[in-house]
């Protein structure tokens, strides 16, 4: 049986409905991420399952017992904050032995116990020895592992995390991110974690739940959601895509614009078809090499990123926005792409992914 | 974004904000309905505006009206503009002294508003050694009371100034540098606007208070007719409290319509200062720095002339005539006339006010800000309540009291003419301010510490303990501060409520007054600015040591 099973929660606030019908089951050990833009209820779901947000409808199960209604001291979870929300008046050990020092089942361990556990739990976070540090004499990354240790030191068999990378600068936060991936699987406490960073969520989770609408999207791994969104909101939402529509020729082959393009996909002939290209699918090949599945195409703009090159491409696709594909520095060995230039890129017949149509 | 609900915490706070809302309504909306209930009916109690066409019809009160509206105008174009200009010297100029300015600026506070009509009347009254500066116009009259006003109201206007002048991004100047503006272009285009809703501000509590102001017409007014004056008139001298309500009520009707117009100003103020600011730092230049110390010298001379008079007229014998110094008027005059216990009463007053108010007024923000349990209309209705009596001149608060405590039929009736009655009714007067510098003190702290301790299993009474209440205290000791210095200097709202037994300081300067004794009138003012003077040095220690024993964390950084 899942650890954390959610069943048909609902919420609304006012005309805005912040949760629609969420089914969702998470499994012990799990670090499960909740991606979406703002407002699409992610924040809402997390606060419901901590109590926080009581939801209007639906149901939230915690290890086989039903914590729908309870408050949140009486569920078993620890929880960090984008704020950090450290005690600004009470030293680093004060802050992680907050939680130690009135714990509700009597279990502790007296001021001993509480002090060496401290230590512990500042060791595992990389912090050995800041026991008399004020929170305030702290980078922003070591007071979220303050925060990460004081939400942990109760050993909560849930940890729930709300964007605890956003108020870091982009160094820090990338470092954080594998600490805390790496502290999640040590220990293996089912983690539920908040982001709008798409790349956090694909580095960081098993399984990511994207959401818009206070609905979910799709749920899978990492791997599943980036290759193969289930709709169009998720294939924009997760990393660059290129949205293209054609028709069927016959079997495999399918006509955009002028040009004509093989897919692993059949459809009835004259069919309407949109299908799903990320930019680094698309290949670079010799100019004067037509093998199949291949096409001229212009430069229109080319940003280098170091690693690679975002090229956005003119050709005689017949589409609404011009091509996105990218290179890799790799592959050019050094050789630039000028904006006016001539190109022959070449499409994998595996990679045209089918979509549904537009809703 | 309210993402909390019931789930968070148990019934308690609710209970209890229940029971601060239940407070507030008894000792704040009960009489303010009655008054205006009492002002629609008529002596049968039916329904009537026979108050209202009779109180028109009594010949001068058109005069009274329109006396105590130029007035007010007249302080307020007064006021205003001075104390700006004192603002700008202390923000943003190079003047040496700043804190000593500052200190002097709002030196008015310490005593009651009286102290400057008093002064005034030593300088320029039919024995005073100004009075050919007037011209031949008396002072007793307009003149008087402008003046005093002007001095009384100076503080409050000077405080609002500062902080609305504190808060401009100094990137805004480094930016016009940049595009080679005029120091009256920065002046005008980024100065003056970034001041806009603190100027508002001041006109507006510059105007009620000049409106609502009583004790000074009383005493240097002369037969200049005023409102404030006017219902003392009725309701003191007639007993006539159906007149006194209607008086009020039109009392009632600018300050408000001040206050609402102001409350509505400032919610359109966007937050200029954003994180990223970088505050202005003014650079020494002494075109502009030499006639703004001047103007703080001057200011400061008169301000403190006006302190030191009302020292020294307690300490000579007869002044003008006889300037030989005594403790005379301390001992003749307050002691064995038995004034003495009147200066008690207000030691007392004020120390139960501080008392009892400041947990009362931290306690009810806390439960709005911090708790989230109960019906959704309690938290709206207590904020409101909360900033309602900044809108209610203390005047117009007595009237209610003495409407609502005194009816026979009231079980609560009991309470009238006593001490506790007063500190309730200081409390409730005084509330608005106390509230705000909870809320923001509050408002302050991260809001998911209560979160935070409720994932931990921590009550929020110990979280309060440990962490609110010590990241607060700051606020609460202000808070303190404000009440006592209040309670001990308030006429307005005690004149209506005191009896022989709880006569306070202030209300016996009035009479000492009244009786001509002005010596004497000093000497008790003499007394009370000592004693609030001492409570702010008392204050300055305990936050100081506060401060650095207990409150290191603050001003760490990396």
């Amino acid at each position: 049986m899942a650890h954390l099973e959610i069943k048909q929660l609902s919420k609304r606030f006012g005309d805005f409905m912040a949760l629609d019908n969420i089914d969702s089951t998470v499994d012990e050990g799990e670090f499960v991420v909740l991606l979406g833009p703002s407002g699409c209820g992610k924040t809402t779901l997390l606060r419901a399952i901590a109590g926080l947000a009581l939801q209007d409808r639906g149901e939230v199960w915690h290890g086989g017992r039903d914590i729908s209604r309870l408050p949140p001291a009486q569920r078993d979870y620890g929880i960090v904050f984008q704020s950090y929300a450290l005690f600004p008046n009470l030293v680093v050990g004060d802050n992680v032995a907050y939680g130690l020092q009135s714990r509700r089942s009597g279990q502790s361990a007296g001021a001993q116990g509480v002090k060496h556990r401290v230590a512990a739990m500042l060791e595992l976070v990389g912090l050995p020895g800041t026991e008399e540090k004020y929170p305030a004499q702290l980078s922003g990354g070591q007071q979220q592992r303050v925060a990460l240790a004081r939400a942990l030191a109760t050993s909560p068999k849930l940890l729930l995390l709300d964007e605890p990378l956003s108020a870091l600068d982009a160094i820090e936060r990338v470092r954080l991110r594998s600490e805390i991936r790496q502290l999640q699987t040590k220990l293996g406490v089912t983690t539920i974690m908040v982001t709008h960073d798409q790349e956090e969520a694909l580095s960081m989770a098993d399984r990511i739940v994207v959401m818009k609408g206070g609905r979910i999207q799709q749920m899978g791994t990492p791997q599943a959601v980036y290759r193969t969104p289930s709709n169009e909101f998720v294939a924009d939402f997760i990393g660059r895509g290129n949205l293209l529509q054609a028709s069927a020729v016959d079997g495999h082959v399918f006509r955009f614009g002028s040009v004509h393009l093989r897919s692993d996909q059949t459809a009835a002939t004259h069919a309407l078809q949109r299908f799903y290209l990320r930019p680094e699918d698309i290949s670079l090949h010799d100019i004067s090499d037509p093998t199949e599945n291949t096409f001229i195409a212009k430069v229109l703009k080319a940003e280098f990123l170091g690693s690679s090159y975002l090229v956005t491409l003119e050709a005689n696709l017949d589409q609404d926005k011009p091509l996105v594909a990218q290179f890799s520095s790799n592959y050019l060995e050094g050789r630039p792409i000028n904006p006016g230039a001539m190109l022959r890129v070449g499409v994998p017949p595996e990679q045209l992914r089918a979509m549904p149509s537009a809703v | 974004m309210n993402l909390r609900s019931a789930a968070l915490g148990s019934w308690w706070p609710g209970f209890l904000l229940l029971l601060c809302a239940a407070a507030l309504s008894i000792f704040l909306m009960a009489p303010l309905g009655t008054l205006l209930l009492g002002s629609v009916v008529d002596e049968q109690w039916h329904w009537s505006l026979s108050r209202f066409a009779e109180f028109a019809a009594t010949p001068g009160v058109g005069e009274a009206i329109w006396n105590t509206l130029w007035v007010a105008a007249l302080v307020t174009l007064i006021t205003v503009p001075l104390a700006f200009v004192y603002a700008y010297a202390i923000q943003r100029a190079c003047v040496p002294l700043k804190g000593v300015w500052r200190l002097i600026g709002v030196s008015a506070l310490m005593g009651p508003s009286l102290i400057g009509a008093i002064s005034f009347i030593q300088w320029f009254g039919n024995q005073g050694v100004f009075k050919s500066w007037l011209g031949g116009y008396t002072v007793y009259g307009p003149i008087g009371i402008t003046m005093a006003t002007v001095y009384a109201s100076f503080p409050h206007a000077l405080m609002l100034l500062v902080v609305a002048l504190a808060t401009t991004d100094g990137r805004l100047y480094e930016a016009a540098d940049a595009l080679g503006a005029s120091r009256w272009r920065k002046f005008m285009t980024i100065s003056l606007p970034s001041a806009k809703y603190g100027l508002i501000s001041a006109c507006m509590v510059v105007f009620s208070y000049s409106v609502s102001e009583f004790g000074i017409p009383k005493v240097i007014g002369g037969n200049f007719p005023v409102l404030a004056v006017e219902i003392y008139i009725q309701v003191v001298g007639m007993h006539n409290f159906g007149r006194g309500a209607v008086v009020a009520l039109l009392l009632l009707v600018p300050v408000l319509v001040a206050f609402v117009a102001d409350w509505h100003v400032q919610r359109k103020q966007q937050s200029t200062l954003t994180a990223r600011a970088v505050p202005y730092v003014p650079r020494p230049d002494w075109r502009r720095d030499a006639p703004l110390l001047g103007f703080c010298v001057l200011v400061g001379i008169v301000m403190l002339s006006m302190l030191g008079m009302a020292v020294y007229a307690s300490l000579v014998r007869f002044w003008p005539y006889n300037l030989e110094l005594t403790l005379d008027h301390y001992i003749f005059g307050l002691s064995e006339a038995g004034v003495l216990s009147a200066y008690l009463n207000s030691l007392k007053i004020a120390a139960l006010t501080t008392l009892v108010g400041t947990p009362f007024i931290f306690a009810t923000a806390y439960l709005v800000d911090k708790t989230h349990v109960g019906p959704t209309w309690l938290r709206p209705a207590v904020r409101a309540m909360a900033t309602l009596p900044m809108g209610v001149p203390g005047l117009v608060l007595g009237i209610g009291y003495i409407l609502f405590f005194n009816a026979p039929s009231n079980p609560l009736n009991g309470l009238y003419q006593t001490l506790a009655i007063m500190v309730v009714a200081n409390v409730v007067h005084y509330y608005t301010a106390c509230h705000l510098t909870a809320m923001t003190s509050l408002k302050s702290i991260d809001r998911e510490f209560e979160a935070v301790s409720a994932s931990l299993g921590v009550s929020q009474l110990t979280t309060f303990r440990r962490v609110t209440l010590p990241i607060c205290l700051p606020a609460v000791l202000e808070i303190a501060r404000y009440l006592f210095i209040n309670a001990m200097t308030t006429v307005s709202a005690l004149v209506f409520l005191y009896s022989p037994d709880t006569m306070t300081a202030s209300i016996a300067i009035l009479h000492l007054d009244e009786s001509g004794d002005l010596g004497s009138a000093a000497a008790m003012a003499t007394l009370i600015v000592l004693t609030t003077l001492t409570v702010s040095v008392l204050y300055s220690i305990a936050t100081h040591l506060l401060l650095r024993r207990h409150q290191v964390w603050r001003g760490l950084t990396r």
